[in-house]
């Protein structure tokens, strides 16, 4: 790990002034991505601003029926909060495949969202890698390809996002809140808050310089059948090669999302709308544009069968 | 690490200490550099922070390397080595322990983030003499082979029956608005964080079986 000044912010302008003073600084709340990343100096803050005595660990109703969820949430607090349970399912659902219990208990809501790609190749810092290093190239492209994109991928980078709450979320519509260095507040569409690689693999998310989520909040509940069917190598504690998150009604209607498939959560309305005639129509819409590689083409079938299982289970 | 407190020279120390010179760029050899005291100027260069923390119940303030992780405080500094580095990325359980009552990777959070932390390490569960139930059981199943996992594999247990008994559901809880009980599947999911290389796995889970009392299914 390369040195680095610490401090401890007390509000969130607070911290988002702190990121902003200092130009190669980084937030810190569960770490448990940062610091595996900062050990191998993928990532090499100077400076870290600590977060967790923002006061943000709450989950709170919302004026409109929904719930806003403090970007200090821990992934086991979400996972098993009463109201996620019982009205979210997808989320408890998604959370609760992801990772180990323990990297659960630490891992934050926010920092979920942010985590980075688990591609090998980001990983090895003997190998270019232009989210990495900008421009120094995909070592990716033409390498070992069993977990990277068939979707939206780029020229410069095939990573795929690893989060499995991210999926649920996307398929909840949430809202992702943050304060920026001056103090504004905005708020961003979760559809917009994951970028594509095109040409800056290295961009990943809509977040400014500085800028701190303070919050993610889900609209009032959708009702159905909250589904989540992770398909990986292992039973557990293992990345997606696909997954599947769904809200099915019991007239067929719905939404879905798909994981491990692009270099972020990946929903389309024509597919949505698609639901009620079953998961190849379904998958058609939603894979319409892959381009998989040799070791990966086995995804697009995983994906209309990953979607076959869901709606069964919908029906059940 | 880079306060020496014992004058005894074990051969962990030589290595320890052999592994510091050799990143000072020192050309000491190593038995020399285990008997003397680092040189500071090294150690000023980087930026420090003092945390207290209370581990085991007894408090301890360490001015520390900010880049400490609280595995690496434990061991290197307050000399708790039973808290083990596996893979120090999160991805084995060895360096499993309790904080504030639940458990963490400690290889993957920085000790300076827990100001005030109420941090419990296998040797805070039992003593040689006084066994915790888990510990004992560990014993009785034979849970083990080379045993470098099983710190973290007990203290993981430990808060994994407290999640039973606190109602978090599972990947493998079927449903997720109703009381969770200990299945052999709930137990092996609920401890895939913590990974035994010798794969002593069928004897941890009747360890914690047993002791999971009315918490199994």
């Amino acid at each position: 790990m390369k040195p680095f000044t610490y401090e401890r912010a007390r509000t969130p302008a607070e911290a988002a002034a702190a990121a902003a003073r200092n130009p190669n600084a980084k937030f810190i709340a569960g770490g448990t991505n940062l610091l595996d990343l900062m050990k191998l100096q993928i990532e090499a803050p100077a400076h870290l601003v600590d977060v967790n005595a923002l006061a943000l660990d709450r989950i709170e109703a919302t004026p409109e029926g929904g719930l806003r969820i403090g970007a200090l949430v821990r992934n086991t607090a979400l996972a098993a909060d009463e109201r996620v349970r019982r009205d979210y399912g997808v989320l408890s659902r998604a959370l609760l495949a992801g990772a180990s219990p323990q990297l659960r208990n630490k891992a934050t809501t926010a920092g979920n969202l942010l985590q980075r790609t688990r591609c090998p190749y980001f990983y090895d810092t003997a190998q270019p890698c232009n989210k990495r290093q900008p421009g120094s190239g995909c070592s990716a492209i033409g390498g070992i390809t069993r977990q990277h994109a068939v979707l939206g991928a780029s020229p410069a980078c095939i990573a795929t996002h690893p989060s499995d709450m991210a999926v649920a979320m996307r398929v909840l519509d949430a809202m992702v809140e943050t304060v920026k260095p001056d103090g504004a507040k905005r708020i961003i569409p979760i559809a917009d808050f994951h970028r594509l690689p095109g040409n800056t693999p290295h961009i990943e998310t809509a977040l400014e310089p500085g800028e701190l989520i303070t919050s993610v909040t889900l609209p009032k509940p959708l009702g159905g059948a909250h589904i989540y069917r992770k398909v990986r190598d292992r039973a557990s504690y293992a990345f997606a090669l696909v997954s599947v998150a769904a809200v099915v009604q019991r007239d067929g209607s719905g939404r879905v999302a798909l994981g491990g498939v692009a270099h972020k959560p990946w929903r389309d309305d024509s597919a949505d709308a698609a639901l009620p005639q079953g998961a190849k129509a379904v998958a058609a819409r939603l894979l319409a544009g892959a381009q998989p590689t040799h070791d990966n083409a086995f995804k697009l079938p995983l994906v209309e069968r990953t979607l076959a299982a869901v709606l069964a289970q919908a029906r059940s | 690490m880079n306060k020496p407190d014992r004058l005894t020279v074990s051969r962990r120390g030589v290595l320890i200490a052999g592994a510091a010179s050799a990143a000072a760029g020192s050309l000491h050899t190593h038995t020399m550099a285990a008997t003397e005291t680092p040189s500071n100027t090294h150690h000023n260069a980087v930026p420090t922070a003092s945390v207290t923390l209370e581990v085991n119940g007894k408090p301890h303030t360490l001015q520390l390397d900010t880049r400490t992780t609280l595995l690496d405080a434990l061991r290197e500094h307050l000399h708790l080595t039973g808290t083990k580095k596996g893979c120090d990325h999160g991805q084995c359980g060895a360096c499993t322990v309790l904080v504030d009552g639940q458990r963490i990777n400690s290889c993957l959070t920085l000790a300076v983030m827990h100001p005030g932390a109420k941090v419990t390490t296998i040797e805070g569960l039992g003593t040689p003499r006084k066994l915790h139930p888990l510990q004992a059981a560990f014993v009785k199943h034979d849970g083990y082979q080379c045993g470098y996992c099983t710190p973290g594999q007990i203290c993981s247990a430990v808060g994994m029956l407290d999640e039973v008994r606190r109602g978090i559901p599972s990947h493998v809880s079927a449903d997720l608005n109703t009381r969770p009980l200990l299945s052999p599947d709930e137990l092996r999911e609920r401890m895939s964080g913590n990974l035994c290389r010798c794969g002593a796995y069928s004897n941890i889970a009747e360890a914690i079986t047993e002791v999971a009392g009315g918490l199994s299914a």
